[in-house]
């Protein structure tokens, strides 16, 4: 198993993490399952079979841009079929949802350039685009994935810069999330569904996020060795 | 004074000492993960006990911060009780969505003390009319909204700009990740109330090439400088692709918030602060 972009001390740590997850058992499985991997050596990080988000701080990035692919694609279909009744006012707000997730998609593509994972992809056939209900609550459960994926993974950055970049992204995902609460139910803006006791977000770690995430990716799915995910 | 000794002493009453200064082990992974309801309630009281005995030694740079985003909190709890308390003021239809926001602030504002222990400065004496740049924050609504606006709007700049300082400690860094975008919902949340009010403004914060404070508040100018830069970490978002042609500046502006340092935070607030 060669990763893309890794340096050797975050191969150490993510072989260290993956065994306090797994039992030896399971990680002579695993790594049996990712030497017989192929890779396509004609591009980084892809595989034959899966997509491989490298390591260390590339690799929280392009968990970034995986999450971006999915929810700009997921407003663009919006859009393009807006659902039965939709107000002017939804429709426009929606429209700028779709243009900031696609600004926040092509940004991580172009930043990551040569060591981006490729476009996803992705299929939402669990949605039903004409019904406003289906759209919302859908809406409403990628934004508060990507603000918890964001809020969990923070802390892994060893760049100051790409941290400070997650807290100007994360904010405008938490605003699109008070928006699609609140046109949902007035009021269900950060509701207790998503806040604890203590007014606290989610956080969730890429080992809770990714295979929820790869359950709309069809094709090569995600696998993150940096996060001990085989 | 040892550092290195002071370790070892705490290791001999604390084995596992060593697991919990590396933010990236997993005890304090299990922690932060949240994994069940149940075990957030008792966090508190376990965050600042851990917090104190894993960075006691080191803890000013950290303090600092947190202290700083307790005064913050204290600012919106305070802003929020008076204006829930004041007859008159929010309408009767509004009452429940702001005390949910209430809830969280104060609910910060706990978590925060909780964390800092005995180093937690106490609340300063607030003056909300700001030394009467808002002389009717109290009796006209919309004047109350306006400034819950400015307040959310530049809890989530100044959350964000403190991010880096934090970088390192697991624990602190993600609670503070979690607070800053429950600001950014209600800073959404209020500017909704106020577009449902008639008011032509975004959940986020837009612009133009020109317009860096969208709120056309100019008391609140302050708080919302550089809102309108279109270019991240080198890459000016304008010249990307976009569904139909390249990004426009509206989204280029709105899909990144901006962070503020802690001076510009403070020199918004000094108004604010009566002792």
């Amino acid at each position: 198993m060669k990763t893309p972009t890794g340096d050797v001390q975050s191969e150490g740590m993510a072989r260290r993490r993956f065994l306090q997850y797994a039992g030896t058992g399971t990680a002579v499985i695993a790594a049996a399952l990712i030497a017989s991997c192929s890779k396509d050596n004609s591009k980084q990080n892809i595989y034959n079979d899966h997509v491989d988000l490298g390591a260390g701080d590339i690799a929280i990035l392009n968990y970034a841009y995986a999450l971006e692919q999915l929810e700009a694609a997921f407003y663009t279909q919006v859009v393009a079929s807006p659902y039965t009744n939709i107000s002017t006012y939804e429709k426009a707000m929606l429209t700028d949802i779709r243009d900031h997730e696609v600004s926040h998609r092509e940004f991580f593509k172009t930043a990551l350039a040569g060591v981006a994972i490729p476009k996803l992809t992705i299929n939402f056939s669990s949605i039903n685009f004409a019904d406003r209900t289906s759209v919302l609550s859908a809406a409403k459960s990628f934004e508060d994935m990507g603000i918890s994926a964001y809020n969990g993974a923070a802390y892994m950055f060893k760049e100051a810069n790409y941290l400070t970049l997650t807290g100007k992204i994360v904010s405008v995902e938490a605003r699109h999330a008070s928006l699609i609460g609140n046109l949902i139910a007035l009021g269900s803006f950060a509701d207790n569904t998503v806040i604890d006791v203590n007014g606290l977000d989610e956080a969730q770690s890429p080992q809770q996020v990714i295979p929820i995430l790869n359950t709309f990716i069809i094709d090569k799915k995600i696998l993150a060795p940096a996060f001990g995910i085989y | 004074m040892n550092l290195f000794s002071i370790i070892d002493e705490i290791q001999q009453v604390d084995p596992e000492f060593e697991d919990r200064i590396s933010p990236r082990r997993a005890v304090i992974k299990n922690i932060t993960s949240f994994g069940s309801r149940v075990a957030v309630a008792a966090l508190p009281l376990a965050l600042g006990t851990l917090f104190k005995k894993a960075y006691g030694q080191s803890a000013t740079a950290v303090n600092d911060v947190l202290n700083f985003a307790l005064t913050l909190e204290y600012l919106e709890a305070y802003f929020y009780k008076q204006g829930l308390a004041q007859a008159n003021l929010i309408p009767a239809a509004h009452k429940s969505y702001l005390t949910a926001i209430a809830g969280h602030e104060n609910a910060h504002v706990t978590f925060l003390k909780n964390i800092l222990g005995s180093a937690a400065v106490a609340s300063p004496t607030f003056d909300l009319t700001a030394k009467g740049l808002f002389g009717d924050v109290m009796t006209n609504y919309n004047t109350y909204l306006i400034v819950a606006e400015t307040f959310e709007d530049t809890g989530v700049r100044a959350y964000k700009g403190q991010m880096p300082n934090l970088l390192g400690n697991q624990v602190v860094l993600t609670a503070a990740m979690q607070i800053h975008s429950v600001e950014a919902r209600h800073a959404s949340a209020i500017r909704y109330l106020r577009a449902l009010r008639g008011v032509s403004i975004k959940p986020w914060v837009s612009g133009s090439s020109t317009v860096f404070n969208d709120t056309g508040i100019i008391a609140a100018t302050s708080s919302y400088a550089n809102e309108n830069n279109t270019v991240q970490h080198g890459i000016d978002i304008t010249t990307l692709n976009a569904v139909k042609g390249t990004t426009t500046i509206t989204a280029a502006i709105e899909a990144f918030d901006e962070p503020l340092d802690k001076a510009t935070v403070l020199n918004i607030l000094v108004p604010f602060i009566a002792s």
